[in-house]
C-alpha cells in the first residue's frame, strides 16, 4: 500500500498519456482490441506511441519491433540495477517485477530499495507501486478509446509535469558528494547535446555518459 | 498484422525487462558493474527529466522565464535542496508551474 501511495504523482502523470495514446490509436489504424493489446501487454508507453506513429507511416511490421527493443533498451539498465535486490526471490515474483518495469516504477522501487532500513519485503512495495501504474494505463487507454473524443486536449493539463518535478525530488538527495554531482551535470549537458537523436538514444547516451563522469571523478579522488 | 504487433512488441519489451532479472540468481556481476549502479538511478532520472523541462515542445530548448517548466522545476530543485521531502517538492513545484503557466497567459 505503500508503494501505491509513492507511485501517486507519477500515475496521475501518465494520466494524459494514456488518455492521448487511446485517442490517437484509432486514426492510426489501429482497432479497439489491438489498442488494448498494446496496453495489457506491451505496457511501455513510448514504445506504444512510437508504434502508433511507425503504423500511420504503414512501417514494416519488423521495423516497428526493432524501434521497440532500442526504445526499451534503457530498461535494460533497470533490471540490472535491480539484480542485487531481486537477486534471492523466486520466478513468480521475477517474472511480475520484470512484466512491470516501467521507469516510473524503477524510479519509485530503487528509491525504497536505496533506503537503509532492512525491510524483506521492499518488493511488496514495488508491486504495489508497478500495478497501480498499470492500472491506470489499461483504464486510460481505455477512456481514451472510449470516450477520448470528449475529453478536452489532454495535452495541454500540464499534469505530466508532475513526473518531472518527483524525479526532481528524488534526484536533489543523491547530491552529497562530487561523483554523483558529476553524473548528474554531465546528464544534464549530454541529454540536451543529444536529445535530437531518434527513439530514445539520447537518453541512453547521456545516461552512460553520466556513469561514466561519475565513476571518473572517484577514481580521480582516490589518487589524491 | 495486429496480432503479430502486439505478440512481437510484447516478446521484446518483456524479453529486455525480465532475462536479466530471471536468470540474476546465477549473474556474478562485474566489481565495475557494481561500482556503476548506484550512479544509474540519478544519471537515468536526470536524463529524462532535463529535456521534459529545457524542450518542452521536443524541438528547442527554452531557457527562458516563459517556459513554466522550467520555473516550476528550480522552485522544486530549490525545496528538494532545502528540505529533503519529496512530497513537499511535488506540491510546490507543481503549485509554482500552475501559477506560473497562469500568470503568463497560456
Amino acid at each position: 500500500m505503500a508503494g501505491t501511495r509513492a507511485i501517486f504523482p507519477l500515475v496521475i502523470g501518465a494520466i494524459p498519456f494514456g488518455i492521448i495514446f487511446g485517442t490517437l490509436a484509432k486514426s492510426s489504424g489501429l482497432s479497439f482490441w489491438g489498442t488494448m493489446g498494446l496496453s495489457v501487454f506491451v505496457f511501455a508507453g513510448s514504445s506504444q506511441f512510437i508504434a502508433l506513429g511507425l503504423l500511420a507511416s504503414q512501417t514494416s511490421l519488423y521495423l516497428i519491433i526493432l524501434t521497440t527493443f532500442v526504445v526499451n533498451l534503457r530498461h535494460l539498465l533497470y533490471a540490472v540495477s535491480l539484480i542485487p535486490h531481486v537477486k534471492h526471490l523466486s520466478q513468480r515474483w521475477k517474472i511480475p517485477i520484470g512484466f512491470l518495469l516501467t521507469d516510473e516504477a524503477f524510479a519509485v522501487a530503487i528509491n525504497r530499495y536505496n533506503q537503509n532500513d532492512r525491510s524483506p519485503d521492499k518488493h511488496w512495495y514495488y508491486l504495489g507501486a508497478a500495478l497501480f501504474m498499470y492500472a491506470n494505463w489499461l483504464l486510460c487507454t481505455f477512456l481514451g478509446l472510449t470516450i477520448g473524443q470528449l475529453i478536452p486536449n489532454a495535452a495541454k493539463w500540464g499534469l505530466d509535469f508532475a513526473m518531472s518535478v518527483t524525479f526532481i525530488g528524488m534526484i536533489i538527495p543523491y547530491i552529497q558528494n562530487r561523483p554523483m554531482l558529476a553524473t548528474i551535470l554531465v546528464t544534464s549537458c549530454v541529454s540536451l547535446l543529444s536529445y535530437s537523436l531518434p527513439h530514445k538514444l539520447g537518453l541512453i547516451m547521456a545516461a552512460f555518459a553520466g556513469i561514466m563522469a561519475g565513476m571518473c571523478v572517484d577514481r580521480l579522488k582516490s589518487y589524491q | 498484422m495486429e496480432f503479430y504487433l502486439v505478440l512481437g512488441m510484447s516478446l521484446v519489451t518483456f524479453g529486455i525487462r525480465y532475462t536479466v532479472l530471471g536468470a540474476s540468481d546465477r549473474i556474478k556481476l562485474p566489481p565495475i558493474v557494481i561500482e556503476a549502479l548506484r550512479y544509474i538511478p540519478p544519471a537515468i532520472l536526470t536524463a529524462i527529466v532535463v529535456p521534459e523541462v529545457l524542450i518542452p515542445d521536443g524541438n528547442t530548448i527554452e531557457f527562458n522565464y516563459t517556459n513554466a517548466r522550467l520555473v516550476g522545476a528550480i522552485a522544486a530543485i530549490a525545496i528538494a535542496y532545502w528540505r529533503k521531502n519529496l512530497l513537499l517538492t511535488i506540491v510546490v513545484g507543481m503549485l509554482t508551474f500552475f501559477t506560473w503557466q497562469w500568470a503568463i497567459g497560456n
